[in-house]
């Protein structure tokens, strides 16, 4: 506990506190996903460029909410909450996706094809 | 006393019938739906009638206090907002009844997320914190996203696929900007961020950030690219329900945002952005209405126009003296009641004459006046008040938009409500002007009066707004929400 203490006392006098680490970190992972959410034309890239991008902001959700008050429950539970959404949406895509390839269509959506 | 029991129930109802509807067999789908939407509709309407006569109230789920439970609030806006969810879910429900005889397969798995969609509406309208909003806002896409795949055929898997990946990214920026705002206040309970919030850049960031991804999810300009064919293409009652109510939703959220928390955090310039992506929407989707080939993209791309007038919201509410903002968010409501009983009743519509001709194109409709003149009746209706033509819920709610544009001398935005207007008519008389043209005319299935009656219900209560707009406009005056709760409050999972 002393310990913990201690290094969040130091931790906090310095430039890069932990929460801004995670924030950083989470911002880079969102940045990364985006331009392939965007840049990709295939649609299982999309989604899969859609979890990463849910990795980023949970992280950030978790990171930067810790206050020197210690561990907080709540953005934890928001995490928990927000990774199940996630999954659902997930199986839901993909899903629609085998149902669009087996209707004939292909890999990715009418306008992106050249 | 009775809202703590009716509040809860408008989002069991649904969410017991979504799971129950999937096990009840073929010949007691209907009975059993009927059940359902009866009850609910009871249920929004008493809780209307206890905030009209005792006011605002809250409701803690389960007992919990807030930190931990879930708290939901009803104010006027909120019953408001109810009690139009349950008048078009009862109609749509009604025409689903028959409109789905011809879609066996489809019917199977309509009412699921027929149910499911319903919750997450009542649970949005009640939801008092930012990630109960979030929540809602998924169940509701996810449930949206099932019924416009429901025909599964190549056209309608795509427009469900491209509705799912915007709705998605713009669920994910909606979330950041709440992760950031939780970091920095430690909350998400409305009432006390909106005392908390100052004007600093991580709100700012934030508050853009959820900005983005709930205009993409409104559709609005430029983000509108989702929505034609997502609901252009899907079955009428089901386009009836996305354009009359979803889109709604996350604009309610966006005005809540910006009018609620974040009025002293708002960016130089934003509003007016707001307002201009709004004007480019009413030109925009005008002008693609116009030139739409089939009758159901006319009528999508004329919820793509309607959308930018809820924008204009911004510039007039925004920055403004508080007779022009309170006008301009009267002209919003105003606006977003009339827009979804009659684009509900002119979706119903066009579905009864796609259903007759057996085709979306609108030169497929010549001569229809005469073999289904009820259905365009109901259109007609519809459109007068979408055009804003006097007596009608659309011409109250333009009338009082350049009321308030006229108070905070803003006039470009008198001229663009003006000119959409002319433009929507110029849109919406092109069916009219196909319909009466004698020629060859096609084979007409017949089709069950009913469709012609529940279209024909919706059209004439967005006219009736015009004569008792009043009522919903007091109701929602109802709108100060509870005291100030003392208690650190947080979102709940």
């Amino acid at each position: 506990m002393t310990t913990e203490l201690f290094t969040t006392e130091l931790f906090a006098t310095e430039l890069f506190t932990t929460e801004l680490w995670f924030a950083l970190i989470g911002a880079l992972i969102i940045g990364i996903s985006t331009i392939g959410f965007f840049g990709a034309t295939h649609i299982l890239k999309r989604i899969m460029a859609f979890n990463l991008m849910g990795s980023g902001v949970f992280l950030i959700m978790v990171g930067l909410a810790q206050h020197d008050r210690g561990v907080d429950p709540v953005p934890q539970a928001l995490v928990l909450t927000g990774i199940v959404v996630a999954v659902s949406a997930t199986a839901l895509a993909l899903i629609i996706f085998r149902r669009y390839i087996a209707s004939g269509g292909q890999s990715k959506l009418p306008e992106h094809r050249s | 006393m009775t809202t703590l029991t009716l509040i809860p129930a408008l989002l069991l109802i649904p969410l017991v019938f979504a799971i129950l509807s999937l096990l009840v067999t073929r010949p007691w789908r209907n009975a059993f739906a009927l059940l359902g939407i009866a009850l609910q509709a009871v249920a929004a309407l008493s809780l209307s009638w206890v905030i009209f006569t005792e006011g605002a109230s809250s409701t803690a789920l389960g007992n919990w206090a807030v930190p931990l439970g879930i708290l939901l609030v009803a104010d006027g806006l909120t019953v408001t907002l109810l009690t139009l969810t349950a008048f078009i879910a009862v109609i749509c429900a009604l025409y689903a009844f028959f409109y789905l005889r011809a879609y066996p397969r489809e019917e199977r798995y309509f009412w699921p997320l027929f149910w499911f969609l319903l919750a997450a509406l009542n649970g949005i309208w009640l939801a008092d914190d930012l990630f109960n909003l979030y929540v809602g806002l998924e169940l509701l896409g996810l449930a949206a996203v099932g019924m416009v795949a429901l025909q599964a055929t190549q056209q309608s898997l795509a427009a469900a696929l491209r509705y799912l990946l915007a709705a998605l990214f713009g669920s994910l920026m909606y979330l950041l900007g709440v992760a950031l705002l939780y970091g920095s206040y430690g909350t998400l309970a409305m009432g006390q961020l909106s005392d908390l919030m100052v004007g600093d850049l991580t709100t700012q960031i934030a508050l853009l950030l959820m900005t983005l991804g709930l205009l993409i999810k409104t559709a609005c300009f430029p983000f509108h690219y989702w929505l034609p064919p997502a609901h252009g293409g899907a079955l009428a009652p089901v386009s009836a329900l996305l354009s009359a109510l979803v889109v709604k939703s996350s604009f309610y959220i966006l005005a809540r945002i910006w009018l609620d928390l974040g009025t002293l955090a708002v960016p130089i310039g934003l509003p007016e952005v707001l307002g201009l992506l709004g004007t480019c929407a009413i030109l925009y989707g005008a002008w693609r209405a116009y030139t739409a080939s089939e009758i159901k993209m006319l009528v999508a791309w004329s919820t793509v126009a309607q959308l930018g007038y809820l924008l204009l919201l911004f510039p007039l509410a925004l920055n403004t003296t508080e007779a022009a903002a309170h006008l301009a968010w009267q002209g919003t409501l105003m606006h977003l009641l009339a827009h979804g009983f009659a684009k509900g009743a002119m979706f119903l519509a066009v579905g009864t004459l796609v259903l007759a001709a057996r085709s979306t194109q609108l030169s497929d409709l010549a001569g229809i006046s005469r073999k289904l003149p009820m259905a365009l009746f109901a259109y007609g209706l519809a459109a007068v008040s979408l055009m804003g033509l006097p007596p009608s819920g659309g011409f109250s709610a333009k009338w009082l938009l350049i009321q308030s544009a006229l108070h905070s001398g803003q006039w470009v935005w008198i001229i663009v409500i003006s000119v959409g207007s002319l433009l929507s008519a110029a849109y919406l008389f092109r069916v009219f002007s196909v319909s009466f043209v004698e020629g060859k005319q096609r084979e007409l299935q017949p089709t069950h009066p009913m469709l012609d009656v529940t279209a024909l219900t919706l059209a004439l209560i967005a006219i009736a707004l015009g004569f008792f707009g009043m009522i919903p406009l007091s109701l929602m005056e109802l709108g100060t929400p509870l005291p100030e709760s003392p208690l650190p409050t947080g979102g709940q999972p």
